[in-house]
């Protein structure tokens, strides 16, 4: 072909449906409609499965109804705890928000509009089985009823009760005995992790599964693909959570590969049965979770769960949304709050009120401030009540060898 | 007792704590069926089965990040890098994941895994089959950094690493696998079959770690090394006459220093050996440690023989390696200054 009949090339860099100031359009979210969505057979070969990961299953409705085959059932007592760790999650990241803000703690990421993914996704896994979370999947701890938030908040403080010992930033938890394992802050890392994880319970006969936690962003690294690929060829006990909250700090879901795809259908192509469920749906999450979870445990091996929802708050403390998405996103994102629609459901089926709702509320902040109070009593990173220095030398291996002795000398301590 | 080369005393170690450790793995790239392309984990497939003992897909990060999900399960993987040129693409899972588990979870989790990889030139290896990186490691913290120089210590060390509760490097001079190498490539090599140090027993045994050995005594000189350059530096002590005690450090980081210290304080003169590029090498390490612990011991500047800091290149691999004529140089050098 001649020069001068060839077109230029272009570099096509994905913008978001809105910036500030404008109205984001979401129909790129291609939503299906509430329990349209079929449920297959725990054992149905992955590549018969294609059509989930570009559909949306969901159960609740916008009037809050249940509907379809992902509905769990769940007993009314089931549903309000669910209600209460959604709510707990949230009073809790709005108290800890305001503490940051006092500088009683140097940094904070809260789980805004996300709580339901955690929620249920805890309440459907059984004891045991192990969580490799990210820095926002909070709710996975305080959903449950023997949550620990003194602790939990004397690590936000880095106080002399920190469980951490003040060796990471605030938010970076790791409870084994709760099946929540240490959050790292670099990203993906943990989500080969679990794979390893769920692959030493198989080789040990054991009957526990792992849960490896990632966001829509850092789907990019390698140890995303590496987890797929290893979690299919060995068939591991694991089920592999993206939740996808639009937003990697300030860079778009499409940035991280999202545009006219889904991160879902990453999985089927590595062989792994793959869901896309509406995450801010209590019920959904449920269902979607017992799947996963089931399959694991009959040795049917990964399943993918592309959790779609919205990061309503901003990214960090340190980060301001309003520089690079419209401030009204969240109220206009069809997928509503999760806190809402479940409150919503109880109403309609007669097993709660806008009263009760009040009182739970009331209750559960009662609960987060005497929490806040305990803890402070133990200082924070401010006060200086903090572990000794000394004790930066501890656990670097699992004796503190001579050149850390040493080093311990010279800093006096 | 049993005659093996460094080889088969590292495959014995594993066969031991395989058989010892019911928590313990093996797995890496053709370590499986094929028992691995330097053959370290010939039959223990067979022997212990495909879940102990496994092939993974060619992926070092995902080789190192499921050990790390293992060990927290509670498993002790041994996991092998084909080469240590290949590792780099794990360096995230070993950096800011092994390394820091126990005190990032202030002991909560832990990572008690053993990642060996075959290093060093001398193979015709070029670029990608030849590199010592041993800094990289020893610079980070909360990793243990391993380095042996003959079968009975591979054995005794792989044995100690796998027992150990923190992340260990252990890296293997591919080199010295078959026979010990002085660094005169145009002799015939002297295989472990002939060698005491090939004398292996067949059984459990440890080699601590942070224990370096004096692996030739002498009174002129300290020469400080570890792997193929403890041979190396052998050849030049006979070759150049002059009495040179040989300090075989074996675990680089955490290291013996007392061993190291008290050599050189007995000789006054210190010679560094090392196969790894020059600039920012372990040496530079374990240069300025001699320089803060003896130096109103020292009768002459430290004097440090390295590799080159190119690439390690094909055709030009006698060039570039640090032999024996090198290091020859280098003891008669501090041996005339004073």
């Amino acid at each position: 072909m001649p020069m001068d009949r060839r077109s230029p090339l272009r570099l096509h860099v994905p913008e978001p449906t809105g910036r500030p100031g404008q109205l984001t359009d979401f129909s790129y979210l291609h939503l299906s409609p509430a329990g349209a969505v079929r449920r297959p057979q725990l054992d149905t070969p992955v590549q018969k499965t294609g059509d989930l990961c570009y559909a949306l299953v969901r159960v609740l409705d916008d009037d809050g109804q249940a509907k379809g085959p992902w509905n769990p059932k769940l007993s009314p007592e089931v549903l309000k705890q669910g209600l209460r760790g959604m709510v707990r999650t949230r009073v809790f990241d709005a108290r800890m928000l305001v503490a940051q803000r006092q500088k009683k703690i140097s940094f904070y990421m809260q789980s805004l509009g996300e709580e339901a993914i955690g929620t249920a996704h805890s309440m459907a896994l059984g004891p045991g089985d192990m969580n490799f979370p990210t820095y926002r999947q909070q709710s996975l701890l305080l959903a449950r009823d023997d949550a620990p938030m003194v602790e939990m908040i004397c690590q936000l403080l880095s106080n002399e009760r920190d469980p951490l010992k003040g060796r990471q930033l605030p938010v970076m938890y790791s409870y084994k005995k709760l099946g929540f394992f240490s959050i790292s802050g670099n990203l993906a890392t943990q989500f080969i992790q679990a794979v390893g994880w769920a692959m030493a319970s198989a080789i040990k006969g054991d009957t526990r599964i792992a849960s490896g936690w990632i966001g829509d962003g850092s789907t990019a690294e390698a140890d995303f693909h590496t987890a797929l690929t290893f979690a299919h060829v060995y068939r591991a006990p694991v089920i592999l959570n993206v939740v996808n909250n639009q937003w990697a700090i300030s860079s778009f879901q499409a940035i991280a590969g999202g545009e006219g795809s889904t991160f879902a259908a990453r999985g089927v192509g590595c062989g792994i049965a793959s869901l896309r469920v509406d995450g801010n749906d209590f019920l959904a999450v449920y269902g979607a979770s017992c799947w996963a979870a089931e399959r694991a445990r009959r040795n049917l091996g990964p399943t993918l769960i592309e959790w779609l929802t919205y990061r309503a708050g901003a990214h960090s403390t340190s980060d301001d949304p309003t520089k690079y998405r419209p401030a009204d996103d969240w109220e206009r994102f069809p997928l509503g709050d999760p806190i809402e629609r479940l409150k919503r459901h109880l109403i309609a089926i007669g097993a709660w009120s806008e009263e009760q709702h009040a009182a739970m509320q009331k209750e559960v902040e009662a609960e987060v401030v005497a929490a806040q109070k305990e803890a402070e009593r133990f200082g924070s990173l401010a006060d200086g009540h903090l572990f000794s220095n000394s004790t930066m030398f501890d656990d670097v291996f699992e004796d503190v060898p001579d050149h850390l002795r040493r080093q311990r000398r010279q800093l006096g301590v | 007792m049993a005659q093996m080369t460094m080889i088969q005393a590292l495959r014995s170690a594993m066969d031991v704590m395989l058989d010892r450790n019911p928590e313990v793995v093996v797995f890496g790239e053709d370590v499986g069926y094929f028992g691995g392309v330097f053959r370290c984990t010939e039959g223990l497939q067979a022997k212990y089965g495909k879940t102990r003992v496994f092939d993974t897909p060619i992926s070092e990060g995902g080789i190192v990040g499921v050990a790390v999900g293992m060990g927290a399960y509670g498993l002790r993987p041994v996991a092998e890098i084909q080469f240590a040129d290949y590792f780099y693409p794990a360096s995230d899972q070993l950096v800011s994941e092994a390394a820091r588990l126990r005190h990032r979870s202030a002991g909560d989790f832990t990572c008690p895994i053993t990642v060996r990889m075959p290093c060093g030139g001398g193979i015709y290896g070029g670029q990608t089959h030849s590199q010592s990186p041993e800094a990289l490691f020893t610079h980070v913290c909360g990793l243990r950094t391993v380095l042996p120089s003959n079968p009975y210590d591979a054995k005794g060390l792989l044995i100690s690493a796998i027992e150990n509760d923190d992340p260990v490097i252990f890296l293997e001079p591919k080199r010295i696998y078959n026979g010990p190498f002085d660094g005169h490539h145009d002799k015939p090599v002297v295989p472990w079959s002939k060698h005491p140090l090939g004398e292996v027993p067949e059984g459990y045994y440890t080699v601590p770690l942070e224990s370096a050995k004096i692996f030739r005594p002498g009174q002129d000189v300290t020469v400080i090394a570890y792997g193929t350059m403890v041979w190396v530096a052998e050849a030049a002590a006979n070759e150049s006459g002059i009495d040179a005690e040989i300090v075989d450090l074996r675990s680089l980081w955490p290291m013996d220093l007392d061993t190291m210290v008290e050599s050189v304080k007995k000789t006054g003169r210190c010679v560094i050996v090392h196969e790894a590029t020059r600039t920012s090498g372990f040496g530079a390490e374990l240069l300025s440690l001699v320089q803060e612990h003896c130096f109103y011991d020292l009768e002459a500047p430290i004097v440090r023989v390295t590799g080159w800091d190119t690439p390690y290149p094909h055709a030009q691999e006698w060039a570039y390696f640090p032999g024996p004529e090198r290091v020859g140089e280098a003891l008669a050098r501090v041996m005339e200054a004073s």
